[in-house]
């Protein structure tokens, strides 16, 4: 028995709880927010059209609005950067429209200005969203299944629960900020949920194999024995973080405009991620596990 | 020494065939339209009569002749791929002119039937004299003459009018013309009254059958409308490629520099494996004749990371069963043991995540899935077992002994 572990080191079971509160408080703030101010659709959930525009010298925001002016596009938001604009037209442009802009900006404007266009309707706008949730049902009962075969219903309960609490938390948080929500970032909250649930289940893993070989009386025994299991995967749950932390900073900082949002969520949901697989996940399998251990003492079951 | 020289040779073996084969797999990796420009529409088809429906076969005829139309404009590969009951979704990468490709699909084939009636010359056919709303949906078919040579016969909707047309010209010419190219001018020899007409001066089959797809595009039932268009300038594409490339090359590198930092030989091994899983992800790429597209670079980068988390999960057992005092050999062979079911677990669930987007998900979800799905699957044979067997090789080769190398030091040693 490695009884060195858990004992007088840090204990992330008693530290849950005020983190737990924590947890409730930025889900309650989300709440809120997403109830008041919504998310900031982009134009993959909305109908309209997104402009992007890469130039080759810089171009004040005046010099654009007067050009859009002088079109009839409809109405717009426009954002500037350095080599850089974006511009969100809430129509759908027409094929014509499109033509017009480009030929008309490089006549204008610029002459080296590489565009990307999207246009899309209302009924494909609706359907991806709705798409988008459907899949991310599916994927977390596939999961519940899944963990439910391999461990025990209450391994899958309780690492569905704190990867809802992290997609919820990258959620609230791009609706706290109104950051753009498109395609890209279903698929970083689809990406965050694959990875919590894995690092959700190394740690059940240990602690499913130091059920084995446990004798546990009280429910202090199983406290012991969840700390000791968060410990001894700890410096992996941090080494995997640090390292895919890595990736996604890399495609946040460097990686293209387009992807920047995405790696953006992936940061977030890849940090709460961590947390909660050692601050949620784990003592809420204890609080269900614990219950039953209370109430009659039970001898250690392997979960497969 | 022998499992060491066994070792090297592995090694350089596999990075030989890396180098030798990956600028041609560079080369031969194809790009998305988002990465060098280009262009993607998702139409809706509907019927073009009130009351009438859009079949399976009528969207995949649709679909077909896109195609052609595409190809017939001599642009690199297109994409065109019925979706569900009543959509097409066309994707073209690497297109200069993309208004008049998009309007070459877009174009009805329009079929008209006309004189030089009170032209300014005989051959000056300026008199329409049967548009296509005149001929019957989808009826064109490939005949062929007395003398075996392919022909085209179209239906008119009315008799009397082919007929009143055909006694009017009487020896005169009738020019068949096609989106306003002029396919034949036969001489009117007899009245055609059973409201058929035919376009001779066909060479072969296969050109008589063209002509009459083309000529049942026009004439299908289905109205195309845009829902989706996503258009990418070629400059735009490069320097995302440029710059998502770049920060996969740094993020690698950051990588690699941390696993040798912390676990050492494993984590050289570690970065040994993590090359070849970029590798064979990019041939297995090439086999399916993928394309790759921005998501999929994310994805490809995401697996990267969880290639690394199946190495750090060996490792850190391998410093766990050494701390406990375990010798080398067994260290290795209980962690790896031990290891494999979590990272199957761990697999599963990113697998099945997978799995659900890629048959949930269109466009670009799909796009992701697919190399999520590949780099788990690859993950197995490159991060799971080679890393293992090159560990096991240099092992027992016995040079490397000193538990330094696995970054554990003997002080953390417990005796058993």
């Amino acid at each position: 028995m490695r009884s060195e572990y858990g004992d007088d080191k840090f204990n992330f079971v008693k530290a849950s709880k005020p983190l737990l509160t924590i947890s409730i408080v930025i889900t309650l703030l989300g709440i809120i927010f997403l109830a008041v101010r919504g998310l900031n659709y982009g134009i993959d959930f909305r109908s309209g059209t997104s402009v992007d525009i890469s130039i080759s010298k810089s171009i004040d925001k005046e010099t654009v609005e007067q050009f859009l002016a002088s079109h009839d596009f409809g109405e717009h938001t426009l954002t500037v950067s350095q080599s850089r604009l974006s511009i969100r037209f809430k129509e759908a442009l027409t094929e014509e429209q499109g033509n017009q802009l480009r030929t008309d900006f490089v006549s204008q404007l610029d002459e080296q200005a590489s565009f990307e266009i999207n246009v899309v309707d209302a009924d494909i706008a609706r359907e991806q969203q709705r798409n988008a949730l459907i899949g991310m049902l599916v994927a977390c009962v596939g999961i519940i299944i899944y963990m439910s075969f391999r461990f025990e219903w209450r391994f899958g309960l309780a690492a569905v629960i704190a990867l809802a609490h992290n997609a919820f938390i990258v959620i609230s948080i791009f609706s706290i900020f109104q950051l753009q929500v498109n395609l890209p970032f279903i698929l970083a909250v689809l990406t965050i949920i694959g990875y919590s649930v894995n690092d959700t289940v190394v740690i059940f893993d240990r602690i499913r194999e130091n059920l084995r070989f446990a004798k546990l009386k009280t429910k202090a025994d199983l406290v012991k024995l969840v700390n000791r299991s968060i410990w001894q995967t700890l410096s992996r749950s941090i080494n995997t973080v640090i390292t895919v932390l890595l990736a996604s900073g890399c495609l946040f900082v460097f990686g293209s405009e387009s992807i920047r949002l995405f790696s953006l969520a992936m940061i977030i949901g890849l940090f709460f991620g961590a947390y909660s697989s050692i601050f949620i996940a784990s003592p809420l399998w204890l609080l269900m596990r614990g219950n039953k251990l209370s109430s009659k003492k039970v001898k250690a079951i392997s979960g497969a | 020494m022998k499992r060491i020289v066994a070792f090297a040779l592995v090694v350089i073996v596999m990075f030989a065939v890396m180098g030798f084969t990956t600028p041609g797999l560079l080369d031969r990796t194809k790009l998305g339209l988002d990465l060098k420009g280009g262009f993607e529409i998702l139409y809706e088809a509907e019927p073009l009569t009130e009351g009438g429906t859009v079949t399976q076969e009528s969207l995949r005829q649709t679909a077909k002749s896109l195609e052609k139309r595409v190809n017939q404009n001599g642009v690199g590969e297109p994409e065109v791929t019925p979706e569900g009951r009543n959509r097409i979704r066309v994707k073209i990468a690497g297109v200069a002119d993309e208004a008049k490709l998009r309007d070459l699909i877009k174009r009805p084939a329009n079929l008209e039937f006309r004189s030089a009636q009170g032209c300014s010359s005989p051959t000056d056919y300026c008199k329409v004299e049967l548009t296509g709303a005149d001929f019957v949906e989808g009826a064109a078919r490939v005949e062929f003459d007395s003398f075996s040579n392919p022909l085209v016969s179209i239906k008119v909707k009315e008799k009397q009018k082919l007929a009143d047309v055909s006694n009017r010209l009487l020896n005169q010419r009738l020019a068949i013309m096609l989106d306003g190219e002029l396919l034949t001018d036969p001489v009117v020899r007899v009245p055609l009254t059973d409201g058929t007409a035919v376009i001779e001066g066909q060479e072969t089959i296969e050109e008589a059958r063209n002509l009459a797809e083309v000529i049942n595009l026009g004439a299908l039932p289905l109205k195309l409308t845009e829902k989706y268009t996503q258009s990418v300038g070629a400059t735009l594409g490069q320097k995302s490629l440029e710059e998502t490339v770049l920060a996969g090359a740094i993020a690698s590198l950051l990588i690699l520099v941390f696993m040798i930092v912390f676990y050492r030989l494993p984590g050289f091994v570690a970065g040994i494996c993590l090359s070849v899983y970029v590798w064979l992800l990019l041939a297995v790429f090439w086999l399916m004749g993928a394309t790759l597209t921005l998501p999929g670079i994310a994805a490809f980068i995401l697996g990267i990371g969880i290639a690394v988390d199946a190495n750090i999960i060996t490792d850190e057992r391998i410093k766990d069963e050494l701390r406990n005092g375990k010798s080398l050999t067994s260290a290795l062979r209980s962690a790896s043991k031990l290891s494999f079911r979590t990272i199957l677990d761990a697999h599963i669930t990113t697998l099945i995540a997978g799995i659900v987007l890629y048959y949930m998900g269109q466009g670009s979800v799909k796009g992701f899935a697919v190399v999520l799905i590949w780099s788990i699957l690859i993950n197995f044979v490159t991060n799971v077992f080679l890393p293992r067997f090159l560990l096991h090789l240099l092992v027992q080769s016995g040079k490397f002994n000193k538990l330094a190398y696995f970054g554990v030091k003997e002080s953390e040693v417990r005796a058993l």
